[in-house]
């Protein structure tokens, strides 16, 4: 990166079952992440952000008292944060803005307001070719990349489950986690949990909670004098792929493979240089693919890949350390909360779940029905 | 898909771009849109050719058989149009395209990736009739590659 953007404050909102509203739980994230940062209101010019209303930046810039010149409200799901940061360094980068806030929030669980269908969209072609067919938005995807991952290359949901059971054992060492009070998972729990779209198992899926962040992001040179631990934005690349359920190019490969290409190329790393991996674990068969196309393991190896401990703690990948989507929390859109986990991996604050010494991460969110793909690599400073 | 006067399957009006596309089903008539210029075959119909970018696009007859590309048995339905367990599958046509659509006619365990698949008609009550698929006599699939 040119000149470098650097993260200086991190933050979640209350998380699990909060009965607070979507913009109360923005704010109260953006207030922590600006205190984590030693910042205030007053130094923000910039706000991204999505999911809180049809416009979102113009409802949370309103709702916490900001008026920012430089705003992204990209809706790409949950990967829209690692692109709202991707958009950000080049506008600071660009010198179009100085201190950017990144924020989500979102009361799902206790508001109960998500739906196995999805949300319609009446103009929209898969109301005319998709919907009439009964798939969940967006299992039914997801359950349909499964399916022909094992069929392809001859894996077993035993080692799908694995996925599951490693995000647990990460959560047991993450208080915040929504399943750290749940005892462990095996992989029998997880095939005779309830089939929920074959070859998916509810716990195969991410949970449903209230949940939200905010992260900060400033010129390395503005962050060095605020931290003496800024965790810096080394690359970072985007690819959006589809939108609809039928319409994925290739169920195996997903846009993983061009963003993370792109972000580790900026960053001049391999992933054999990266510490820690936080990827969107949406459905478990998504972080599969996903360490396939970015590269830590070749095209269908990646169930026997995460075999033998080696994603769970102490095992040769420390991957979604904080419990991921799985167990830790799942508000709707995760990315922004992969971010959050990175940096605090990075600053070593992780207490019991800290990867030792770690100085690199990788970020990588999905958003949609393998829709919008996001890597982000981040680092410690020098 | 049960056969009880369930509610209607969501499915939204045609709109100037697909009504060609809904008018063939009223014949019983699978049709895919086929580029003018490049010879493209694309589902779903829409305004442009996704390979050249053209614009003239025509209704293509295809044999309405297909392969099933992958599937999924859904056990929770999204809304009362469904009756749980049903197949959601993606079918590739002979012709090429890809669409979304259930496997009727069989055993939801009876669904292969691979299985060979011919188009069967559901009315709705506009007249229009849904595309689903069925087995294709005496050819069910390859259930013996798991």
């Amino acid at each position: 990166m040119a000149d470098g953007v650097a993260v200086v404050g991190v933050a979640e909102s209350d998380l699990g079952i909060t009965d607070q509203t979507i913009l109360g739980l923005q704010a109260q994230a953006i207030s922590r992440a600006l205190a984590d940062a030693g910042l205030s209101l007053s130094d923000v010019d910039g706000l991204a952000t999505n999911g809180a209303a049809r416009f979102s930046t113009a409802q949370v810039a309103e709702y916490v008292g900001l008026r920012p010149t430089w705003t992204d409200s990209t809706a790409a799901g949950g990967s829209s944060y690692e692109i709202f940061l991707g958009h950000a360094v080049d506008a600071i980068n660009a010198g179009r803005c100085k201190v950017v806030v990144i924020s989500y929030g979102s009361n799902q669980r206790s508001a109960r307001s998500r739906s196995l269908a999805g949300v319609a969209e009446a103009h929209l072609p898969d109301q005319q070719f998709e919907a009439p067919y009964g798939p969940l938005y967006p299992i039914s995807l997801y359950a349909m990349a499964a399916q022909r991952y094992l069929h392809e290359y001859g894996a077993t949901s035993q080692q799908l489950a694995e996925v599951a059971v490693a995000a647990r054992a990460w959560a047991l060492l993450n208080p915040k986690a929504f399943r750290y009070d749940a005892g462990p998972l095996d992989v029998d729990d997880v095939l005779s949990s309830t089939m929920v779209s074959s070859p998916l198992h509810v716990l195969d899926c991410c949970l449903v909670t209230d949940g939200g962040g905010a992260i900060v992001v400033t010129s390395l040179e503005r962050a060095r004098e605020l931290r003496d631990d800024p965790v810096v934005v080394r690359g970072w690349g985007e690819c959006t792929t589809s939108s609809s359920m039928a319409q994925v190019p290739d169920l195996l490969v997903p846009g993983a493979a061009v963003s993370g290409q792109r972000a580790l190329t900026d960053a001049g790393l391999s992933v054999d240089d990266i510490d820690v991996v936080e990827i969107y674990d949406s459905f478990s068969i998504n972080v599969l693919l996903s360490l396939e196309a970015l590269g830590f393991c070749g095209r269908g190896q990646a169930a026997s890949f995460v075999q033998g401990g080696r994603i769970r703690p102490g095992g040769g990948l420390a991957l979604n350390t904080s419990g991921g989507g799985l167990s830790y929390c799942h508000p709707g859109m995760f990315g922004l909360l992969l971010l959050v986990e990175a940096v605090r991996q990075l600053r070593g604050e992780c207490a019991e779940r800290q990867v030792p010494g770690a100085c690199t991460a990788l970020v990588h969110a999905t958003g949609g029905a393998l829709s919008t793909h996001a890597t982000v690599v981040l680092g410690v400073d020098r | 898909m049960s056969n009880d006067p369930a509610p209607e399957r969501p499915l939204a009006p045609a709109d100037c771009d697909t009504r060609g596309w809904w008018d063939a089903t009223r014949r019983h008539e699978l049709v895919v849109q086929r580029c003018d210029s490049c010879g493209h075959a694309q589902h779903y119909p829409r305004a442009i050719c996704t390979t050249c970018g053209g614009s003239e696009l025509s209704f293509q007859l295809t044999q309405g058989r297909g392969e099933v590309e992958t599937f999924t048995v859904v056990h929770r339905a999204p809304n009362p149009a469904f009756t749980a367990p049903y197949t959601v599958a993606l079918v590739r046509l002979l012709e090429g395209p890809v669409l979304m659509t259930n496997i009727v006619g069989c055993a939801v365990d009876d669904v292969r990736i691979g299985l060979k698949v011919s188009v069967q008609w559901e009315p709705h009550p506009d007249g229009r009739n849904i595309p689903v698929f069925t087995p294709e006599g005496g050819q069910h699939g390859f259930p013996a590659d798991r």
